[in-house]
């Protein structure tokens, strides 16, 4: 297994009654109610911190992601983050996992692919390029993305970007959303023929396919921790993947888990419950509307949702939840060290997952905690998780540069 | 008792097969609905009566085939779609109503080509935009039931429990797609160049609006006025964006006035 640390750059300061006060996280949170700008300085250099903490703990990768508008995880611009990284990072067998620049937000999208190109030239061929579709409440709300053309925008912005990597010939491109008349990329990614692929997805069965189709690692990014995802992916994403005559290798596949390590399971209670309850309580504190506006999902997706509304519950019910339902539920992974090797080992036997990412910052985590959990994790936990797969499977989801050798018939 | 029938027209080198809703008998009239999707009401049975009445659905909204809008782009494709619909229906010269969203639909109509559209009836039109009086987003309501506060003059009385009063799954589908297909050539903001084009309509012109609007202010029927040559404006009191719904014999009378004089 590879395990990434992911960061989302949240407020951490939000006032107690925010989610009495306030509509939403998302969109419309007054920013000079809610947030100073020296404060938010720290933030960032806080986040950074965390994740150089973490690669430099052993972590395999560190993940940054694009929001807009919010105060659940701001960073407009994950790429400026990722090439701090890159330099910080040089010498250390890490990867620069970019979940990433949003593709339809980004126009022309070969933007994207230069970007890339640039970190994957910095790091010295250590990127992972994520290509995500974005959000509804980041791209219809806060873009102005025609809701029904996300997607085909998406994919649009998807091969023209691998075709501006790979291709050795300048070409024109006659594109629905883009049209360049001559694509010739400078500069190029060092890895070839472009950097692994990541689709990150909050589990819709057409994104399932379309990762598949492609040969790329589709990323779960849910927050309703493992269990609740159990069904989908077993049910649906592997079958999805052998339809499409893919292995069944669990590289493929990502999945991101909340996770608290600390000495004892009382002591995870005391320092991260109500970090917990912060994220869960005020970093999703937004209208469920606004999670798919009308066209954002295809019919078939968006009738599902309604007739079979699993998630929209989930959603809805958190305000009602408290640490103890969340650990219970396996929303988060939190306790001592044995604790979360034991619940991280059966999320990654249960679900098939190779690529893991952890959340170690946890809403209001404090800087100071959230190196503590990031050393605690690297230390005691993660040790006994990367052997799991490496018997049989390789990464090929990985910068080749960064993956280690498989040892057929080692146990896991 | 009208009897409304149900026609399949093919058009757009037969990739949309749309649905068009055909009632009542004399000459003919077409109705191009809103955001929020087609329902047959009796504003239009009433109507039906002296007309015949072509409602077509916007396209994607045909029950079992909700693909069909990815066919067209961009409002261009829309406008050149419905000439189509109208030739498929042997409508050469027609007087179009349209509400909210079929209203900038018909006002792009008769303003692109001024022969197709005989007489221009718009009941609460989008189509224009002013910055001192921004329409709300309707997609995005919050809480969605919240939209019935937008919709109606009167949001607890017995048209909006008639309306909203059960939450049916899958008329919630029906109308969550039909904002999808139609928002498709609004989205973000309805204001998509008709105030570049809107000087071109020669059809005479009758708007009619809910003298309490709150979603399209009343402050835009003298927008669509002053640049129509001869539009005349009809305030319905007591109404919100569904003047049609809300007080269907007086609209309907309007209508009938307009079209017969």
């Amino acid at each position: 297994m590879y395990i990434s640390t992911f960061h989302l750059m949240p407020h951490r300061e939000l006032p107690d009654d925010f989610e009495k006060r306030y509509q939403s996280v998302w969109v419309t949170p007054p920013f000079h109610e809610l947030a100073d700008a020296k404060r938010v300085g720290q933030y960032y250099n806080w986040t950074l911190d965390e994740l150089i903490a973490a690669a430099k703990a052993g972590s395999d990768g560190v993940c940054t992601n694009e929001h807009h508008q919010n105060a659940y995880g701001f960073m407009p611009s994950p790429n400026m983050m990722g090439s701090v990284l890159a330099r910080a990072t040089q010498g250390l067998n890490c990867a620069i996992v970019q979940m990433g620049a949003t593709l339809p937000a980004t126009q022309p999208p070969i933007r994207i692919a230069e970007e890339y190109a640039m970190l994957d030239s910095i790091s010295g061929g250590r990127l992972v390029a994520g290509m995500p579709l974005g959000t509804s409440q980041d791209l219809n709300l806060c873009y102005g993305i025609s809701p029904i053309e996300q997607r085909e925008r998406y994919r649009e912005a998807h091969d023209l970007i691998i075709k501006a990597w790979t291709s050795r010939e300048i070409f024109a491109w006659n594109g629905k959303y883009t049209q360049l008349p001559m694509v010739n990329l400078w500069p190029r990614p060092i890895q070839q023929p472009h950097p692994p692929i990541w689709v990150p997805g909050a589990g819709s069965t057409s994104t399932f396919a379309y990762a598949a189709e492609r040969d790329h690692c589709y990323c779960f990014l849910s927050y309703f921790g493992f269990k609740s995802a159990s069904y989908s992916v077993r049910e649906k994403y592997w079958k999805v993947v052998e339809e499409k005559g893919r292995n069944q290798n669990p590289y493929r596949l990502g999945f991101l888990q909340l996770v608290g390590v600390s000495e004892t399971d009382a002591q995870a209670e005391k320092d991260y419950a109500k970090h917990v309850e912060y994220f869960y309580h005020k970093m999703l504190h937004l209208p469920a509307e606004w999670l798919g506006v009308p066209g954002y999902q295809d019919y078939q997706s968006m009738a599902n949702s309604f007739r079979n509304p699993m998630i929209a519950n989930a959603f809805m019910s958190l305000k009602e939840k408290r640490y103890k339902d969340f650990l219970n539920d396996g929303y988060v992974a939190c306790g001592s060290p044995a604790t979360v090797r034991d619940q991280l080992k059966d999320l990654s036997e249960s679900l098939r997952v190779g690529n893991l990412m952890v959340l170690l910052q946890i809403g209001s985590m404090p800087h100071e905690l959230a190196l503590k959990n990031i050393e605690l994790f690297f230390r005691e936990v993660a040790p006994a998780l990367r052997p799991i797969w490496d018997d049989e499977w390789e990464n090929h989801w990985w910068p080749a540069g960064l993956r280690r050798k498989v040892h057929r018939g080692a146990t896991a | 008792m009208i009897t409304v029938t149900d026609r399949r027209v093919a058009v757009w080198q037969k990739k949309i097969n749309v649905n068009v809703k055909v009632a009542g008998s004399g000459p003919p009239v077409v109705f191009l609905h809103g955001a929020g999707g087609l329902e047959w009401t009796e504003f239009l049975d009433t109507l039906a009566t002296r007309h015949t009445v072509y409602a077509p659905v916007h396209p994607g909204t045909t029950a079992g085939d909700p693909d069909a809008i990815a066919n067209l782009d961009n409002l261009w494709d829309l406008v050149l779609y419905y000439y189509e619909v109208l030739d498929a229906l042997g409508l050469r010269s027609v007087p179009i109503i349209g509400h909210s969203f079929g209203g900038m639909v018909a006002a792009e109509l008769a303003a692109s080509n001024p022969e197709r559209v005989s007489k221009l009836a718009m009941i609460c039109p989008i189509g224009l935009w002013r910055d001192d009086t921004p329409i709300p987003n309707w997609m995005i309501v919050t809480p969605a039931s919240d939209i019935v506060k937008l919709l109606l003059y009167e949001p607890d009385g017995p048209i909006a429990k008639q309306m909203f009063g059960e939450s049916n799954t899958e008329t919630v589908i029906k109308t969550v797609w039909s904002m999808a297909c139609t928002g498709k050539f609004v989205w973000p903001i309805p204001d998509k160049g008709l105030k570049k084009r809107i000087h071109r309509i020669q059809a005479p012109t009758l708007l009619l609006w809910g003298k309490q609007d709150k979603l399209v202010s009343p402050v835009y029927a003298q927008e669509f006025a002053s640049r129509i040559s001869g539009a005349k404006i009809e305030f319905i009191d007591k109404a919100g964006h569904l003047p049609f719904v809300e007080h269907p014999a007086r609209v309907a009378g309007l209508v009938e006035d307009f079209l017969l004089a």
